[in-house]
């Protein structure tokens, strides 16, 4: 099981019919047939057919955890690129200062970073995000490194088992954005080492056992260090 | 818009301060450069060039048209680029704007005045027929320096262009007549250092560029500052010894590219 | 039609092809840094080079349709790609291919994901030798799917066409300046459906069912190229060791 890999499906592939299984994220149903809509890795492990894609814009869902970058101040608002196919508006209500009409940008300005949560999406696609919650503020110094977006999943780990290893071998600060930005501060060898670690696990992303992987090389690292 | 943010900016500042860029390099190298040569079938003469990311590629088509009044006995050099929307996502379809004109101008600058092309070899019948030399550059990718990538592709593919005599009933093809080229670098400051080679983001944060075009025997032959921010004299002259240095290397390697 | 030219020599093709033989096909997938997807596509002496950017809000904002994702198609022929130089920027017959492009992929995309966004597809042709719409749909549909944009299909085109009174498939330069009709189409190769249909030239009914069966063949052997190439960029290799 550990050496086997995933599949690859294409969009348009036949990936089984809807009287053996259930058409699931990423697929499409015609005729009783389901096919992939996407270039994606095939997951069969559920009642479900599920496609996970391999590139691609972030999709945002309410309530995910994203890092954002300012592009405008507008009176009352903030637009915010958070990685998806439409900007997110921060609106004044939806930060922890008292905003005056007309003075965002004495706030947030275009350039800055912001780790914020999806307040709302709604049927047009319009999203909100808001930063009145735990967690959320306005990021300060360090550096963002971006991954493709369903690539979070594995870089973050099963209950968070992956960024806990990081964390413990490099004594990095890490914030990972469901949006596929990774905000990182250290050391200049632990940085170093956290953006390897997750190259390494972006490209290794299709095979199984990869955190007991990851684990062990860090811990071979650490050990040439010391 | 892409956005720089800030964080990026500080970072890429706090690196300098240590000695240190992104991507590894020291201040005064280039990114790996790839040069492919006739790489287009229709074109007199073509090449690609890669620096890091940066991809472009240049295209020679020849005509036989009519001399400017002033130059009767010379052919005619014509440059165009386009920043076509396939190369970044903020560029945009429709007619060149000033930064694709100002690319246009500096490639075509280098070559022109340092007369790389033997415009007095290009003519077949004084004040009546020349040949004409159309350079188009094509950006692919842009992920900074277009000055340098846009420049080295124009002279990879002149160094491979075919006059092409026989389809005008003139003889037989010949290598289109060319003198040395001089070789052009870019840098920007930012934050009070200077980089040769800048990048996308480095780009992005500079202050003020210049870029140099210097020959074999050591001498310039082109120059143009962009941006609004500003150098001191001891910077100009480090630049220039820079640009000698990486230009006598990336010489050797365009000859060795183009089979010369 | 010039009756001087001829176009077969000992009963094959000026190119050495037979009558339905594809010419060299070569896909590569990913080639460029700055684009979502990106594909290089060589079809005998044609070369085009195709980035796709998007799903992204679409500007102007007029243009944007609050139920669905516009696909914006621009073909565009570099100024060395064809023996005359062309003059750079678009002109009457990219904009006409642009837009016929545009369509024939519209019809694949799950564009109704995406409202108000706009999917841009620049097609830049590199080297023309005949059939370059074919070739621009073609790369164009395999840097959708790399660009991770939801499709019902991976659309493909292949042309056919009549060269002295024989139905022949994707025609040559030479055959396409002296043949007497060019059927380019594009297909959906998962329901047969046509996408992109056009004709110039004469071909009695006949003569159109034998070229469109041709053309259609053609598709699928040019599809399964498009899926293998795919394929190869992103099915897993050694790296797991």
């Amino acid at each position: 099981m550990n050496q086997e890999k995933r599949e690859i499906v294409i969009p348009s592939q036949l990936l089984g019919e809807i009287k053996n299984k259930k058409a699931g994220k990423g697929t499409f149903v015609e005729n009783g047939k389901i096919y992939s809509e996407i270039l994606g890795i095939l997951n069969n492990n559920s009642e479900y057919v599920n496609v996970i894609p391999l590139k691609g814009r972030y999709d945002p869902i309410e309530k995910d955890f994203v890092i954002g970058i300012v592009d405008i101040a507008m009176a009352s608002s903030w637009l915010v690129d958070i990685n998806a196919a439409y900007p997110a508006l921060l609106h004044v209500n939806e930060v922890p200062w008292d905003v005056e009409f007309g003075e965002t940008e004495k706030y947030l300005n275009h350039g800055d970073s912001i780790m914020a949560k999806v307040l709302q999406v709604d049927q047009e696609k319009k999203l909100q995000i808001t930063l009145n919650d735990r967690n959320l503020f306005k990021i300060k110094g360090g550096q963002i490194f971006n991954v493709e977006p369903h690539k979070v999943p594995r870089i973050i780990g099963k209950k968070g088992s992956m960024i806990s290893l990081l964390k413990k071998y490099t004594n990095c600060r890490i914030i990972v954005g469901q949006n596929g930005r990774i905000w990182l501060d250290g050391s200049d060898d632990g940085v170093k080492k956290v953006i390897d670690t997750i190259k390494m696990i972006e490209n290794n992303a299709l095979s199984f056992g990869l955190t007991n992987k990851i684990e062990n090389l860090l811990k071979k690292d650490a050990k040439d260090v010391h | 818009m892409t956005i720089i943010p800030s964080i990026k900016r500080d970072f890429l500042v706090k690196l300098a301060e240590d000695g240190k860029r992104a991507d590894g390099r020291k201040f005064d190298e280039f990114r790996n450069i790839e040069i492919e040569v006739n790489v287009i079938s229709k074109a007199e003469g073509s090449a690609k060039v890669k620096i890091g990311n940066t991809q472009v590629l240049a295209g020679i088509k020849m005509d036989i048209g009519e001399p400017y009044p002033d130059t009767p006995d010379s052919g005619v050099m014509i440059t165009a680029a386009e920043l076509i929307p396939l190369a970044s996502p903020d560029f945009e379809s429709g007619p060149p704007r000033e930064n694709a004109i100002e690319l246009a101008r500096v490639v075509d600058r280098g070559i022109r005045e340092s007369e790389v092309i033997e415009v007095d070899k290009l003519c077949v019948v004084p004040s009546e027929k020349v040949w004409l030399v159309f350079i188009d550059i094509h950006v692919l990718d842009y992920d900074g320096n277009l000055f340098d990538a846009a420049s080295l592709a124009a002279l990879a593919a002149l160094l491979t262009t075919k006059v092409p005599a026989e389809r005008f009933e003139l003889g037989e093809d010949y290598p289109l007549p060319l003198k040395e080229p001089p070789i052009s670098c870019t840098s920007v400051k930012y934050n009070g250092v200077v980089v040769m080679d800048p990048s996308l983001d480095e780009e992005a944060i500079a202050e003020v560029r210049l870029t140099i075009a210097t020959d074999k025997n050591g001498d310039i032959r082109a120059m143009q500052k962009g941006l609004n921010g500003s150098f001191n004299l001891d910077e100009i002259k480090k630049i220039i010894k820079t640009s000698l240095d990486n230009g006598r290397k990336i010489q050797e390697l365009l000859y060795k590219s183009a089979g010369k | 039609m010039n009756s001087d030219i001829k176009l077969f020599e000992n009963g094959k093709r000026l190119d050495g092809r037979k009558n339905d033989e594809l010419r060299k096909i070569k896909i590569e997938v990913g080639v460029l840094h700055r684009a979502e997807g990106s594909c290089y596509l060589e079809w005998g002496d044609n070369k085009v080079i195709v980035a796709v950017y998007g799903p992204r809000e679409a500007i102007p904002r007029h243009t944007q349709n609050p139920l669905r994702a516009i696909v914006n198609a621009k073909y565009n022929m570099a100024a060395f790609s064809v023996g005359d130089r062309k003059r750079p920027g678009p002109d009457r017959r990219s904009r006409e291919i642009s837009k016929v492009i545009s369509e024939a992929l519209e019809n694949v995309i799950l564009v109704e994901k995406f409202p108000r966004a706009s999917i841009d597809v620049n097609i830049e042709v590199l080297d023309a030798e005949a059939g370059t719409r074919c070739a621009g749909l073609t790369a164009a549909a395999v840097a959708l799917a790399d660009a991770g944009i939801p499709m019902k299909d991976i659309p493909v085109a292949c042309a056919a066409g009549k060269i002295e009174n024989q139905v022949v498939l994707d025609l040559g330069k030479e055959e396409d300046n002296y043949g007497s009709a060019d059927l380019p189409i594009a297909i959906s190769p998962r329901t047969g459906e046509i996408l992109l249909l056009q004709m110039d030239g004469h071909l009695t009914v006949e003569e159109f069912d034998k070229a469109l069966d041709l053309a259609i063949k053609g598709c699928y052997i040019v599809s399964d190229i498009q899926k293998k190439a795919i394929l190869e960029k992103y099915q897993p290799n050694s790296e797991g060791k």
